[in-house]
């Protein structure tokens, strides 16, 4: 068990104009920690994951990540270059639609080649041997690593968006509803894969979801929003058999029962 | 060596807040404790709290007051205010859990289920593998089950995977949620035997039997938890 977190956050808040994006959020995130956050629409989660991943300036707080040195540093006193270079290479993002991470014009290699070659790699044999590796690591067909992923399926291409983002070995992986627009067969396949290649790579990850399926069969950890707070956190399954907040208890009651 | 779990004091209710707020008490002021090679047995007629005393000291309920002192790698854990990361560690290597129902995961085989517990402690996964196999051979579950997932099973084959995933690891303390309630004659025989050698090995176990003969088999002591009910005053 590791004594340093990867990730500290603290006093994160973001309003927009007067109004509440998120609220005070403070946590520590560890290696090998999957967190999700949970709520329903317009609960704040969405900005949090914008504000952690630096794609949005929170209005006040600090998030501070070791960087491979074992330094911390403040995402938010970072230069734009560094923080784009973070984004590339350490974290990956995973979108809940798949077009707005992927290149569609692309093919499905030189979409997860692209990412290696961010980090320098410039031998294109190897460059598709990785990128063919990983097309098979996501059960997508080796056949298929020359056509664009407008051709894939939506499920096909939410794979190939997790090989793209993982390929430069990532320490950090923030995912916004990666189930969200999928069916729901297609949906137990891409969990069971990513939650194997957490497991295999011992990411850490940041999910955000509405799903609490999700939730529960990805994270260790898990974070309630309501209108931009924290109002329930701990440990996922105790949080999901024994919630203690009226709104958790709520959500949780909410779910159908098959 | 210090005792492996000590239960002291606690205090459990649920507050139902989509009812008005109402709250209901389950257990107070529970305390005990198991030592080293010991199987204690929670007594008592159902609703009366035994499953949720194991998932407290799981850390799968919240307790509203009291200590559940583990022994952990040679430091003591409070599991009733120790932090989530710090409760997975007790799981993954102090505390097993053995529920009386299987969460599946969609496409993991059998085989793979039951190894899991190994190599989330980084055991290499063909030793892991092996010793899951030697598991369910002796829990006679028939092999050409092991490669497929699980959730398709009857509930008796499901419960003797669940069964050995419990059993697999050397955890020093094992919770037992009717681990034989579904199961035949001859394959609660194999369980009995099981929980012998736990014993043997100086494992602290607890658990719920309904089954009489499995109970008298097993236990040192039973623990009748009606003692910690806010019912008894009713009852009696």
């Amino acid at each position: 068990m590791s004594d340093i977190p990867l990730l500290k956050v603290s006093g994160v808040s973001k309003f927009y104009g007067s109004r509440i994006g998120c609220r005070d959020v403070s946590f520590d995130l560890w290696p090998g920690e999957v967190l999700a956050i949970v709520g329903e629409s317009g609960s704040g989660k969405t900005t949090l994951l914008n504000c952690l991943s630096t794609r949005l300036m929170p209005t006040a707080g600090s998030v501070e990540y070791r960087m491979r040195d074992g330094q911390f540093r403040d995402l938010y006193h970072m230069s734009e270059a560094e923080r784009r270079f973070l984004m590339r290479t350490d974290w990956g993002f995973v979108h809940q639609n798949p077009a707005d991470g992927l290149r569609m014009t692309v093919s499905a290699g030189a979409n997860v080649g692209e990412r290696l070659m961010a980090v320098g790699d410039r031998h294109y044999g190897k460059i598709r041997e990785t990128a063919s590796d990983w097309l098979t690591r996501v059960e997508i067909s080796t056949d298929r690593i020359d056509d664009q992923p407008r051709a894939f399926s939506g499920g096909m291409r939410q794979r190939l968006q997790i090989a793209r983002n993982l390929v430069t070995g990532p320490r950090l992986v923030f995912m916004d509803e990666p189930t969200g627009g999928l069916d729901v067969s297609v949906q137990a396949r891409l969990l069971d894969l990513v939650r194997g290649l957490v497991n295999d790579l011992g990411l850490s990850a940041i999910v955000v979801t509405h799903d609490l399926a999700v939730a529960r069969l990805l994270s260790h950890r898990m974070m309630v929003m309501k209108d931009g707070y924290v109002i329930e956190q701990g440990l996922t399954d105790r949080v999901l058999d024994d919630p203690r907040e009226p709104y958790t208890q709520l959500l949780v009651s909410s779910i159908l029962q098959v | 060596m210090a005792t492996p779990l000590v239960v002291s004091e606690v205090f459990k209710s649920f507050t139902m807040h989509l009812r008005d707020g109402l709250k209901l008490a389950v257990v107070n002021d529970v305390s005990f404790s198991v030592g080293s090679g010991e199987c204690v047995v929670l007594g008592g007629p159902s609703g009366i709290g035994k499953s949720s005393i194991l998932k407290m000291l799981y850390g799968n309920y919240a307790v509203d007051a009291g200590q559940i002192l583990v022994d952990h790698r040679g430091k003591v854990i409070d599991i009733a205010s120790a932090d989530p990361r710090t409760v997975l560690d007790v799981r993954r290597h102090t505390m097993g859990y053995v529920s009386q129902f299987l969460r599946t995961v969609p496409r993991v085989a059998a085989i793979d289920v039951v190894a899991e517990p190994l190599v989330a402690r980084g055991v290499d996964a063909v030793e892991a593998r092996d010793k899951a196999a030697t598991l369910l051979a002796g829990l006679n579950l028939p092999r050409d089950l092991w490669n497929l997932p699980p959730a398709t099973f009857s509930g008796g084959e499901q419960q003797r995977v669940n069964i050995a995933r419990g059993f697999i690891t050397d955890h020093r303390i094992l919770l037992l949620d009717e681990p034989t309630a579904s199961l035949d004659a001859a394959n609660r025989k194999v369980v009995v035997s099981m929980i012998a050698a736990k014993k043997a090995e100086g494992v602290a176990m607890l658990g719920i039997f309904h089954d009489e003969e499995v109970r008298e088999a097993v236990s040192g002591r039973i623990l009748d938890v009606s003692a910690f009910s806010p019912r008894k005053a009713v009852a009696a």
